[in-house]
């Protein structure tokens, strides 16, 4: 079985990035060759979005090459597919590559270079989300640590090198335990495959439905806590977060619109797909087991991080944190798996999943208004800054539509996502998700506390720009609103009818629960 | 001697008549670019009689050994031939220019390089330990005269130090060989083995007798020199400091693959019997444990280099100790384990991974003339085409995906994880983040350091087309893992306990 759709949506980046190394000398062809690349994605993203029939479910658009690794001690193969989880996120992915192309129109400091690494950057994330091979996930999943170096690296600002190596340092540490995770499932007995779901058109057979009941190589809670603590690196969860608030800072607009808003959510699919999917039946320990510690750490998560977020001084620093607080509760509708009565329930993980959604357009647009600040004010120590609402509205406008989606507002997508992972978990961890509902409180607390000591007051702060610098700010221009309304349309469509993007989601869902 | 003598010996011969054939025409060829191309083109004929070996096109082949049972060109040995054949062939090009820096001895180190690799070759294919051990030696002497080439301080005291601790660790080995010998009546593997089963094992005592464990650790120990593990690894960064830098790059892919070569083969071959291997598969394990802890804990305050990939030469011994040491079936599904299989590919994509790294280093270092990693600042912009020629050896050094590097690793680990060392995949797993830090330092220097001058550098044709060769296999064997697979399988089917993997 072979479409070629997926391999072109996650190659055709990859395929412009080489171009774009090999050919093309002045940069503003490189800029145009980038942009048209990531619209051509987007534009398939949205092609296999819609084409995804959920009426049928399971996984379709299959591209299969069996005899990539046709040996007995690692019979890997190149198996792409989408199905109901991945189908939202290929979308998310091809709408934020599009906006970071586009976000990054004034980089002027070695542009061919960092068009090739945004692009590889968008193949990976893309190559995760489509690969429905174990090493192929795998191989995606780590590919992506090298753009990422790169890109903050040499793009970034204060401390980046500091920041990149520790980026690398965390991911690599959390991708050594999933490859031995992954190694221990292949080689277990009655597995010997590293097909993440079965595919009855293909005629595969995935490892949930071989792990069923069956005795692993080593004991199941130690490869399932390999896999919890990858995918907990990369979400991140309270205590393995202190790499992103760094990363974040340091990294420029551009990537950190890509960080916060796909590379995060590796995570969260790797737990649901994974953690969630495959120790289900397995003999000795399933996730319904970790549950009720995976609901502490995420109120731990939500509540830590948002606390810590109110201290920041840094805008950028302080949406990095919340992005802590808002992957705890990923985390949190995940934990409600168990269920009340301990079967298996979908309500958390519906919201989990399309919290994940959400939160990549609404921090990923909150980034990229942090970035056109800084581009004009040149500071984003918020101390110095005021009164910006009144030199740059629209920035302004936008900067609401993403705080007021951060601190659930009614109307906006962070909402719907906020109030399916409570609905869904109260029933089985109620003083978590009590103590986590906290969190929306303090989210709106920092948020606004935030948006009104930048843009609100009489004017520049004590000790932050002068007068004559404050009147010659400027509002954005068409060039750089483009992406963010792209980014802020799925805000207020999915806000008034999420159904549009959940609806896919409980496909998906469905499918992984195993009862 | 035989005409079918003649046959299993010929590659090796034909390799010998290269070395002498490059000693004659120093005498008389001026020009000794020609000679080094010369000597380039005469590998052909090595190569010719491997393959004609494999595949059995002329000549009175079969696979039976040959002079009184103590060699043998089997495909196990011909892999490797081949494997050092090309290496050679790389090592040749890179230091053509290298070598200017020589001119009294221009002709005659490749002539060393060659008889060393004629030793190499040898030790591959012998089946009996005293060959074993008179190849090892005639792998080593030529390579202490390569190492002090320089003649200045550090090349000597390299020099030296590889050749007194060579010939302790050999003396060591040839005192395990005495006492298998004295316990088994025999040198020859096979034979060693079969005594091994009809001798009753003593209750209690590891390997049955602590005669075989102790000769086992001396013969161990003895490889070990060569395979630069821990605790025989102290000559190593010295070495690889002070030589001149294409001798280092054979040192560390050549001289370790035909040791691992010969290390399985004794190992699967003479003590392949089932009561030894769990003995001897923990004894590796913990080899390659602390291989992997020493190479890449004492690598990251390193600042030259040579002296860094030295102790990355270290780790990288220990993860494919690692695959050694996965022998054991697995005990749930009974799969055979896939170990050598392992092993032979990391030391194929090794080879690729090295190569390209040191060939870079040589030719930016032919430029520079600094062996720091500060020498590297700015190539990046100064050299683009050897950059990255460099940082796709070094990612596929630190194993990321989807370089050769990453599959060697992952094949190993599989490999460990199916004979029951979850452990020591974790650990390899975890000293592989560690050495994120240093490699990447590589990295850093060359993209994001600024150079003091800043003007472009080049790299002589035949050393940069060397360079792109190594770095090209780098990333077809990463992504057609199944091309050097399928050979190891087929070389595998010889050795008796590694048939069923």
């Amino acid at each position: 079985m072979f479409s070629g759709l997926l391999t072109a949506t996650v190659f055709l980046p990859a395929l412009a990035a080489v171009l774009i190394a090999l050919l093309l000398r002045r940069d503003s062809h490189v800029r145009w060759t980038a942009i048209a690349a990531t619209v051509a994605t987007f534009i398939l993203s949205i092609i296999v979005f819609v084409g995804y029939d959920s009426a049928a479910g399971g996984v379709q658009m299959v591209d299969l090459y069996q005899d990539w690794i046709p040996i007995d001690a690692l019979r890997a193969q190149y198996l792409l597919g989408v199905d109901g989880l991945s189908a939202p996120l290929v979308l998310l992915t091809g709408l934020l590559g599009m906006s970071a192309a586009l976000a990054s129109w004034r980089i002027q400091l070695r542009v061919k270079e960092y068009f090739f690494w945004l692009l590889l950057l968008q193949a990976a994330v893309m190559g995760v989300f489509l690969s429905l091979d174990l090493l192929l996930f795998f191989i995606f999943f780590e590919f992506e640590l090298i753009p990422m170096y790169m890109l903050i690296s040499i793009w970034g600002t204060g401390r980046p090198r500091y920041s990149a190596m520790k980026f690398v340092l965390f991911t690599l540490a959390g991708g050594a335990f999933m490859l031995v995770g992954i190694l221990a499932l292949f080689l277990s007995p009655t597995v010997n495959t590293l097909a993440m779901v079965s595919i009855p058109e293909a005629g595969i057979v995935g490892i949930p439905d071989l792990i069923a009941g069956a005795d692993l190589i080593a004991p199941a809670a130690l490869i399932f806590s390999f896999f919890l603590v990858a995918f907990a690196i990369k979400l991140p969860l309270w205590p393995l977060h202190n790499w992103l608030p760094d990363a974040h800072t340091d990294a420029p607009t551009a990537v950190s619109v890509m960080l916060a808003g796909v590379l995060l959510k590796m995570g969260g699919y790797g737990l649901i797909r994974i953690n969630v999917g495959m120790f289900q039946e397995t003999s000795g320990f399933t996730v319904a087991d970790a549950a009720g510690i995976l609901a502490v750490i995420a109120a731990v998560s939500v509540i830590y991080g948002a606390i810590v977020t109110i201290r920041q001084t840094d805008m950028k620093r302080l949406i990095a944190f919340s992005s802590v607080s808002h992957m705890g509760f990923v985390m949190l509708g995940i934990s409600a798996v168990a269920g009340a009565g301990g079967t298996m329930a979908s309500g958390g993980l519906n919201g989990a999943a399309l919290q994940m959604f959400t939160h990549g357009t609404i921090t990923g647009l909150a980034f990229l208004m942090v970035g056109l600040t800084y581009d004009r004010a040149h500071t984003r120590y918020i101390p110095h800054l005021g009164g910006l609402w009144r030199k740059m509205p629209l920035i302004a406008i936008f900067f609401f539509i993403a705080g007021f989606g951060s601190l659930g507002l009614p109307g906006l997508s962070g909402f719907a996502s906020e109030i399916m992972i409570f609905l869904g978990t109260f029933p089985v961890w109620g003083w978590a998700t009590g103590v986590a509902a906290f969190g929306v409180v303090l989210a709106a607390g920092y948020t606004l506390w935030m948006i009104q000591r930048t843009f609100f007051g009489p004017g520049p702060a004590e000790g932050g720009m002068s007068l004559e610098q404050y009147e010659k700010l400027e509002d954005a221009n068409w060039v750089d609103m483009i992406p963010v309304v792209a980014l802020a349309a799925p805000i207020l469509i999915v806000g008034v009818w999420p159904s549009v993007i959940v609806d896919v989601f409980k496909v998906g869902i469905e499918a992984t629960l195993r009862s | 001697m035989t005409a079918h003598d003649l046959w299993v010996l010929s590659p090796v011969m034909a390799m010998a008549g290269v070395a002498i054939f490059m000693i004659c025409a120093d005498l008389v060829v001026n020009n000794k670019r020609l000679l080094a191309y010369m000597g380039f083109a005469a590998l052909a004929v090595p190569l010719f009689f491997s393959l004609n070996l494999w595949f059995g096109w002329v000549g009175d082949f079969s696979a039976g050994p040959a002079l009184f049972d103590s060699i043998i060109a089997d495909r196990f040995a011909l892999f490797f031939h081949f494997l050092l054949i090309g290496v050679t062939g790389g090592v040749i090009l890179a230091s053509i220019r290298y070598v200017d820096q020589l001119p009294e001895f221009r002709g005659e180190f490749f002539a060393l390089v060659l008889l060393s690799v004629t030793g190499m070759m040898l030790l591959v294919s012998a089946r009996e330990l005293i060959s074993i051990y008179v190849s090892l030696e005639l792998t080593a002497l030529p390579v202490a005269a390569l190492a002090a080439i320089k003649r200045d301080g550090r090349s000597v005291e390299a020099g030296l130090k590889f050749l007194v601790l060579s010939a302790v660790s050999t003396a060591v080995m040839l005192y395990g060989i005495a006492f298998i010998y004295g316990y088994t009546g025999s040198t020859h593997l096979e034979t060693i083995l079969a005594r091994l089963a009809e001798i009753p094992a003593a209750d209690g005592q590891p390997f049955g007798s602590y005669a075989v464990l102790f000769a086992i650790v001396m013969i161990i120990a003895g490889f070990g020199f060569k395979m630069a593990a821990v605790p025989w690894q102290m000559w190593v960064p010295d070495v690889y400091q002070g030589s001149p830098t294409p001798v280092a790059a054979f040192l560390s892919v050549a001289s370790k693959a035909s040791a691992f070569a010969v290390l399985l083969r004794v190992m699967y071959t003479a003590f392949g019997a089932d009561s030894l291997t769990q003995d001897w598969s923990s004894l590796f394990a913990i080899l390659a444990a602390l291989s992997m802890l020493v190479g890449s804990l004492l690598a990251l305050a390193q600042t030259n280099v040579k002296r860094l990939l030295g102790y990355s030469t270290i780790a990288q011994g220990g993860y494919i100790l690692a695959g050694v040491a996965a022998v054991a079936a697995n005990t749930e599904t009974g799969a055979q384990g896939a170990g050598p299989q392992g092993v032979m590919y990391y030391l194929a994509g090794y080879a690729f991974t090295n190569l390209a790294v040191f060939f870079a280093i040589i030719a930016i270092s032919n430029r520079t003339g600094s062996e720091m990693i500060s020498g590297l600042n700015g190539m990046g912009r100064r050299s683009p085409v050897l950059a990255v020629l460099l940082t796709v050896g070094i990612l596929s050094l630190l194993g990321v995906p989807p370089t050769v590097g990453f599959m060697s690793k992952v094949v190993v680990f599989s490999a460990a994880v199916n004979s029951g060392l979850l452990w020591l995949a974790v650990l390899g797993m975890l000293t592989t983040v560690v050495s994120a830090y240093y490699y990447l330092k590589i990295v850093r220097a060359m993209f994001f350091e600024d150079a003091e001058d800043d003007s472009p550098v080049r790299a002589d044709p035949p050393l940069l087309f060397a360079t792109g060769v190594a770095a090209a296999g780098v990333a077809v064997f990463g992504v057609a893992p199944w091309l050097i697979l399928h050979l190891a399988e087929k070389a595998l089917t010889i050795l008796p306990s590694a048939a069923g993997a």
